[in-house]
């Protein structure tokens, strides 16, 4: 019998990686990963509420279903502007990225 | 407690999931941290089908795992060049980012883990296609048609955005 | 009568007209406009005095009617009180519409010549336009207000027209001198036009019995105030130092604005409000008589050692402003047969003086165009080159000098009379003055057409005469000035307004026909002669005397000490100081303060992406702490 808990801790962890990775890396493609990290521990804990609370209703299931497809247009819009970005800077580290600071 | 293979096959995939994610972000180079996320997007796909949701598994090998990985193996060979290295991690910064992490994650695990989650069963079978299929497509109270168109024209307006943000001008 | 209008809106029209299409308009275009404008003025104002004097007088009262064709109110106050613009005319008003126009006519003529080739024609004409509206509206206003707003026009065109070689740094200098010395001025006129007003409760120039009644008290000081604005206006003592300086603008605007027109306005001032001076404060009327009369001394004093033949003229000008003034000052009551008669007297040689000193300075510029220099040791001989200037400059200088029958006599004559039934001392003292005025503008005279030639010069530069343009004005002012004392000036003005025979006082004018010629004679025996060792010896026995005389009695040098080392240096310095230290220092340092702050936040704004997560995470982090502990 595996708990609920057990889904929960493994999701849990994933999401600080991403977390982590998110406040770490100097990479703006490394810190896009790191955002997919965090999007599917949730697209984990939502099914895994969905299965273990409410098996007969799929609100959850749903809810995962659409934020992966959601995920994908988030990742292509990402991409298109950190390409952009390289264009114009020839690199995509974050800490050049502070001109829209003022 | 007594060890099913269920156990076993989840013990297995949490390890594989949380190494690779820990690997995901902490590796110098950035193509290897995009295979670990792809290990890792395996992983859940693997969970999905473990709880019975082989259609979420599915489409998370398909989306996931086959569409937004190659896109991200294709950027990184665009915008890095050979043997570029994320450089040194800054200590002060390493630390921080640590440290935040950690203590977040403490809180995370102690609440959830104090909480008591009441009436947990765990049903198998199958969920049918069919099923998911009428609910996707359905306008009644718990139909999902709306979203689906919704996020149709969101696709569509992803498509036309990433052109224009990405074409050369 | 409503034709009168026309009188100030063309030449307005005219000043838009060239102002704005300036350059654009050919010189001779922009001359033109203003010329025929300016004719065609002079030509309504004759008609408006015509039609004005020949109607005749009233028949219940004998007095010439005041009209009004036009008032409007412009600015309503509180109360009953406010300002009006509209025309005034009645004797004294139609008599200054024909000066102004006059000689604003043969100013315009005359620059044709004049100012032939100069830079910024256009703008000259434009500049005479808006005088000679201002002017004229300044002598047809029908209230105090009014009179005030056109007051300061003319100011403006003043200052404009001093200024007009403005790259000539002295030209800058004079033209701003003169706009602070008349503005200072001006704030006593303005006080007293606001007492005036609070007290009345109007601003005509005859309130009703009642007002006058409840402000009795304070008419002697509202008038008085009003005299400090006409005395800056006429270059009284001290407030004259303008008016020499004022020769930095071109000659024709020197015979125009700072001879004829503008400079008497303070004199028209004292006329205008003569019923109530008369009236209710006497003594201030006398107050400005003594003022007139040491600035009469005094301008007369200076005039006789200058070398500008500009300067020499423009305290002769002062001079005579100052025998209008005592003209008027020294009126005891308003019967011009016991003790009026000063009222008519000023007006009188107000309007010859016009004449005759427009001419001269006219001639003035006929010779500085012929010798390019304003100084006299230039000059000498020149009535060889110049026979018509010559001609009328002398009949100009006799006219000043009140000889018979030329003008000034008439009138100056009227003034003497008026001082001896004063009193014996004043009328002995501008006898004097009027003994000195033949001395110096006949010094002036000879030192310019006759005595030694500076051959030298003449021999480089031949002068020669002025060109038709120049001279015709030269030649009407001086019929003018040959025929005006004829007119019989109290038919037509005085101070009750009644018919008043003018009957000369032969034993005054015995006297002052005396003593100019006594001046006269000194000034041919000093001066005539090719040596002057008379004039040149005198000039070093009494050293200290004639270069005091020639610094103007050190008045501007006072004027710069009491401004510089005591005004500057210990008010304005300090309160420099203070504004720029402390208050300016204060709301710096609150700027200052303001900025390090904002540079502390903008700071926290790095801009980078993950410092701002770690913000975002330690935030939730705290808050999920905070309600866990609740």
């Amino acid at each position: 019998m595996i708990r609920m808990e057990y889904y929960l801790i493994v999701s849990t962890i994933m999401m600080f990686v991403g977390i982590y990775g998110f406040l770490t890396r100097r990479n703006l493609l490394a810190m896009l990963i790191s955002v997919e990290l965090i999007l599917n521990s949730v697209d984990i804990n939502f099914v895994v509420f969905n299965r273990f609370l409410f098996p007969e209703q799929l609100e959850g299931f749903f809810f995962s279903l659409f934020a992966i497809g959601i995920s994908a247009a988030e990742t292509a819009v990402a991409i298109a502007i950190i390409i952009n970005i390289y264009r114009n800077m020839r690199n995509i580290q974050v800490k050049n990225l502070d001109k829209m600071k003022w | 407690m007594n060890i099913t293979l269920d156990l076993i096959v989840f013990i297995v995939l949490a390890l594989f999931i949380v190494v690779s994610a820990i690997l995901a972000v902490t590796t110098k180079r950035i193509l290897r941290a995009a295979t670990y996320l792809l290990f890792v997007l395996f992983g859940t796909a693997g969970i999905y089908f473990q709880l019975n949701y082989s259609f979420l598994g599915a489409v998370q090998l398909l989306i996931y795992a086959g569409g937004i990985t190659v896109l991200y193996v294709f950027s990184i060979l665009l915008t890095s060049s050979e043997g570029d290295q994320a450089e040194k991690l800054k200590k002060s910064k390493f630390i921080a980012g640590l440290t935040a992490t950690l203590a977040a994650l403490g809180i995370c695990l102690f609440v959830m883990l104090k909480h008591k989650f009441v009436g947990q069963v765990f049903t198998h079978g199958e969920l049918p296609v069919k099923e998911i299929g009428f609910a996707l497509m359905s306008p009644e109270k718990y139909g999902y048609v709306l979203p689906f168109e919704v996020i149709s024209v969101l696709l569509l307006a992803c498509i036309i955005g990433g052109i224009m943000i990405a074409r050369k001008r | 009568m409503e034709h009168t209008i026309l009188i100030l809106l063309l030449p307005f029209l005219s000043f838009i007209l060239i102002g704005l299409l300036g350059t654009r308009l050919k010189p001779t275009a922009a001359g033109a406009i203003g010329t025929v404008v300016t004719a065609i003025v002079a030509v309504l104002s004759y008609w408006t005095a015509f039609a004005y004097f020949g109607a005749g007088r009233d028949a219940g009262t004998g007095l010439f009617p005041t009209l009004m064709p036009w008032n409007a109110v412009w600015l309503p106050f509180g109360g009953d009180l406010h300002i009006d613009m509209g025309i005034l005319l009645d004797p004294i008003s139609v008599m200054m519409l024909i000066v102004i126009s006059t000689v604003s006519l043969m100013v315009h003529i005359y620059s044709f010549g004049y100012m032939k080739g100069e830079r910024g024609f256009q703008r000259y004409y434009a500049f005479l336009s808006l005088f000679t509206m201002s002017m004229l509206g300044l002598v047809v206003a029908t209230n105090i207000f009014q009179m005030y707003v056109f007051w300061e026009l003319v100011g403006v065109s003043s200052y404009l027209l001093i200024g007009f070689y403005y790259t000539k740094k002295e030209a800058i200098a004079a033209s701003k001198k003169a706009f602070i010395v008349t503005r200072f001025a001006d704030l006593g006129f303005l006080i007293g036009i606001l007492i005036y007003g609070f007290y009345t409760g109007t601003f005509s120039f005859t309130p009703d019995a009642p007002a006058l009644g409840a402000a009795k008290a304070m008419l002697p000081l509202a008038l008085g105030l009003m005299f400090v604005g006409g005395a800056g206006k006429s270059a009284m003592f001290p407030l004259h130092i303008w008016l020499p300086d004022a020769m930095e603008g071109p000659t024709p605007v020197s015979a125009l604005i700072h001879a004829a027109t503008m400079v008497v306005a303070g004199v028209y001032l004292v006329a205008r409000m003569f019923p109530l001076f008369i009236g209710f404060a006497p003594e201030v009327l006398h107050v400005t008589a003594y003022v007139g009369a040491f600035t009469a001394l005094y301008a007369a004093i200076v005039a006789c050692v200058q070398s500008d033949i500009k300067r020499v003229l423009a305290f002769s000008t002062i001079s005579q402003i100052g025998f209008m003034i005592v003209a008027l000052g020294v009126c005891t009551s308003a019967d011009p047969h016991q003790g009026g008669l000063g009222y008519m007297a000023s007006m009188f040689h107000l309007f010859t003086h016009a004449m005759f000193k427009a001419l001269l300075f006219l001639g003035a510029g006929c010779i500085i165009h012929a010798v390019h220099s304003n100084e006299m040791s230039a000059m000498g001989g020149l009535r060889k080159y110049m026979p018509l200037t010559h001609v009328t400059f002398l009949v100009a200088c006799l006219a000043i000098a009140g000889i018979w029958p030329l003008s000034g006599f008439f009138s100056k004559d009227e003034i003497l009379a008026a001082c001896f039934s004063f009193s014996p001392v004043m009328g002995w003292v501008m006898t004097f003055i009027a003994g000195l005025t033949a001395f110096y503008m006949f010094r002036l005279y000879f030192n310019i057409f006759w005595g030694n030639e500076n051959k030298e010069l003449h021999a480089e530069h031949r002068p020669h005469e002025a060109p038709l343009t120049m001279t015709v004005p030269l030649v009407f002012l001086a019929a003018v000035t040959l025929f005006a004392g004829w007119i019989p000036f109290g038919e037509f003005i005085s101070s009750d307004g009644q018919a008043y025979h003018i009957h000369i006082d032969w034993k005054v004018a015995t006297i002052s026909l005396c003593v100019a010629a006594a001046g006269i004679a000194l000034a041919t025996w000093m001066y005539m002669r090719e040596d002057r060792k008379v004039a040149d010896g005198l000039a070093a026995r009494f050293s200290g005397l004639h270069k005091a005389a020639y610094h103007r009695f050190y008045i501007d040098e006072i004027y710069q000490f009491i401004t510089h080392r005591i005004i500057f240096a210990c008010i304005s310095a300090p309160v420099a100081w203070f504004d720029r230290h402390v208050v300016d220092g204060f709301f710096n340092m609150l700027a200052s303060v303001t900025q390090k702050v904002s540079w502390g936040i903008r700071n926290m704004q790095s801009g980078y992406v993950q410092r701002y997560g770690i913000w975002f995470l330690g935030g939730a982090l705290g808050l999920t702490v905070i309600l866990l502990l609740i």
